[in-house]
């Protein structure tokens, strides 16, 4: 027996991985299949009736990245938010509790979990999604989209994480899904190029920060985007810092965890 | 060196006061019992210790390591099994056993792990889903993830609630074992018999405060006495006032000696009370426990 610095966050990271693991046919294949149907049918409908960038991508290869990244921020928030709920009201939140883990620990780990589960269901879609449209392969700018990736996964675990240790109630969460984390996503630009949104709607798209993350992924795709990439970054980077600094506070207060 | 130390602990939970500036100091290597009604302030004391409550006043020390300022020696030396019956799901006990031993930053656990399957009797079901135990494996599953990082301060809190007899001595064989290895044991439990077997010193708590601190043998002989269980009507009424319980038609009375019990046949006599049952027993822990409930400011004089 020996004791080491850094093995027990990394043990409740591995926990956070088996966890979803385990059920993997329903966290990772469920997510992709939706994604799968998104495509078929709104590839299918709007295809040659939307043009996006002056018509220089097509729709569907336009609507692939955005279903992407719309599945791995709603996976990793799934992830770090339905682990904690369960945990809080099946009571064994107590197991990670007790140990002598820090507000960074439980921070890095939840997080960590929820970036993993975000970045292996984004991917899964965007493998399946190659074979509607093999040349979506040839990106020109692929350290932006994995950084777009990285960054939104780190942002929507983080707010799975404040949400889950918000919420005392399984209603209570999926109210934080469907009236937060739904609207931002689908307000965002998953489905449409903002430039096609009367002055008023492009503008107010201008303040979700989702939107930013979604056009600076499709940016490594097409190399155009919305806005460019060196404005979207730095706004990416610090919202996840300001939800970062947030779930730190509380997780080292103990809010709603210790009472 | 002191295991546990508490000073002036206070809670309050909206207008209930938990704890009402509560002093402790348990030694390293006691059998401790910390007893009292529901509602008395047992799992709130457990929990500060834990670091899973706050105090709103006071402090609170495992061999010397303040559980806040320096939470993560405290922890480390402290072994909690908590009272409810939570486990994870997803995993097996084997599995359960390891993730514990890591968030402690333990590796290669696996032999002191062999050694808690084995005398909690469960290495038939290392490779079982949590879900599949029996409520009896549970608990005893929660005991070995609090041995896992082998803490030299154990805390029990109702560890044998839902445990069968058989069981239970087997349980109590092993946490026995683990004192005489040098552990310090602190117990809560609402089965005094245990208690009064097992502890070498108790703290009866009622209402957030310590109302009886003393030894196991000291609190049985400021109570030496004897326990009359009447089965009868009614008492006569001089003797109401030493009613310690009553169930029905069922009065245990508490006598200082034999002497009394003439006195107390003569007043049954003379109210013509017919007698259905009469018992004698010595005084245990249950009823010390029941007078020290019952007196109005602790411990009587």
């Amino acid at each position: 027996m020996s004791r080491h610095v850094g093995h027990g966050w990394t043990t409740l990271l591995y926990k956070e991985l088996l966890r979803f693991w385990k059920v993997s046919f329903q966290t990772v294949a469920a997510p992709i299949l939706s994604a799968l149907m998104y495509l078929l049918i709104f590839a299918h409908v709007l295809e040659g009736r939307v043009s996006v960038y002056d018509g220089r991508v097509s729709y569907t290869a336009f609507l692939v990245p955005g279903l992407v990244m719309m599945a791995l921020l709603q996976n990793a928030f799934a992830n770090s938010s339905s682990s904690l709920i369960q945990s809080k009201i099946t009571g064994n939140l107590i197991f990670v509790l007790l140990p002598p883990l820090s507000a960074l620990d439980l921070f890095a780990a939840y997080v960590l979990g929820a970036v993993v589960r975000g970045l292996v269901v984004g991917l899964g879609v965007f493998v399946v999604t190659l074979v509607f449209d093999p040349s979506l392969i040839h990106m020109p700018h692929p350290l932006w989209a994995v950084a777009f990736a990285f960054s939104g996964s780190v942002i929507l675990g983080t707010m799975g994480l404040i949400a889950g240790i918000w919420a005392d109630k399984f209603d209570q969460l999926a109210a934080f899904q469907n009236f937060v984390i739904m609207p931002l996503t689908f307000l965002s630009g998953v489905f449409y190029s903002i430039h096609s949104l009367p002055p008023f709607w492009q503008a107010m798209s201008h303040l979700n920060p989702f939107f930013y993350m979604i056009d600076g992924f499709r940016y490594g795709f097409f190399g155009v985007s919305d806005v460019p990439p060196l404005t979207s970054f730095p706004i990416v980077v610090a919202f996840c810092i300001i939800l970062s600094a947030a779930a730190l506070l509380m997780l080292s207060r103990g809010w709603k965890l210790r009472q | 060196m002191i295991a546990v130390e508490v000073t002036d602990v206070a809670r309050r939970f909206g207008n209930v006061r938990a704890l009402d500036g509560v002093d402790l100091a348990v030694a390293e290597g006691e059998f401790f019992g910390l007893l009292g009604p529901n509602g008395a302030g047992k799992t709130t004391l457990i929990s500060i210790l834990a670091g899973l409550t706050r105090a709103d006043r006071g402090s609170a020390r495992i061999l010397g390591f303040d559980v806040i300022n320096d939470y993560r020696n405290a922890r480390r030396n402290l072994g909690v099994v908590p009272q409810e019956l939570v486990f994870d799901p997803f995993f097996t006990v084997r599995e359960t056993l390891e993730m514990q031993s890591g968030y402690f930053g333990l590796r290669r656990n696996g032999a002191w792990i062999d050694e808690i399957l084995h005398h909690l009797d469960l290495t038939g079901k290392a490779n079982a889903n949590m879900r599949s135990l029996s409520g009896g494996m549970k608990r005893r599953v929660l005991v070995g993830q609090a041995l896992v990082h082998k803490p030299p301060v154990i805390v029990l809190d109702e560890p044998t609630a839902g445990v069968d007899v058989e069981l239970r001595q087997s349980l109590w064989g092993f946490i026995r074992k683990l004192n005489r290895d040098g552990h310090t044991i602190i117990l809560t439990t609402h089965y005094l018999e245990e208690a009064e077997a097992l502890c070498g010193r108790i703290a009866m708590l009622k209402a957030g405060r310590v109302v009886a601190l003393d030894t196991t043998q000291n609190l049985l002989a400021q109570f030496a006495g004897l326990t009359v269980r009447l089965v009868a009507q009614r008492v006569p009424a001089a003797w109401a006032a030493r009613v310690v319980r009553r169930e029905g038609s069922l009065f245990y009375i508490g006598l200082d000696g034999y002497a009394e019990l003439e006195s107390l046949l003569a007043a049954l006599r003379e109210d013509g009370i017919a007698i259905d049952e009469f018992a004698l027993a010595e005084t245990d822990l249950e009823q010390v426990f029941l007078r020290i409930m019952r007196a109005p400011e602790g411990v009587p004089a």
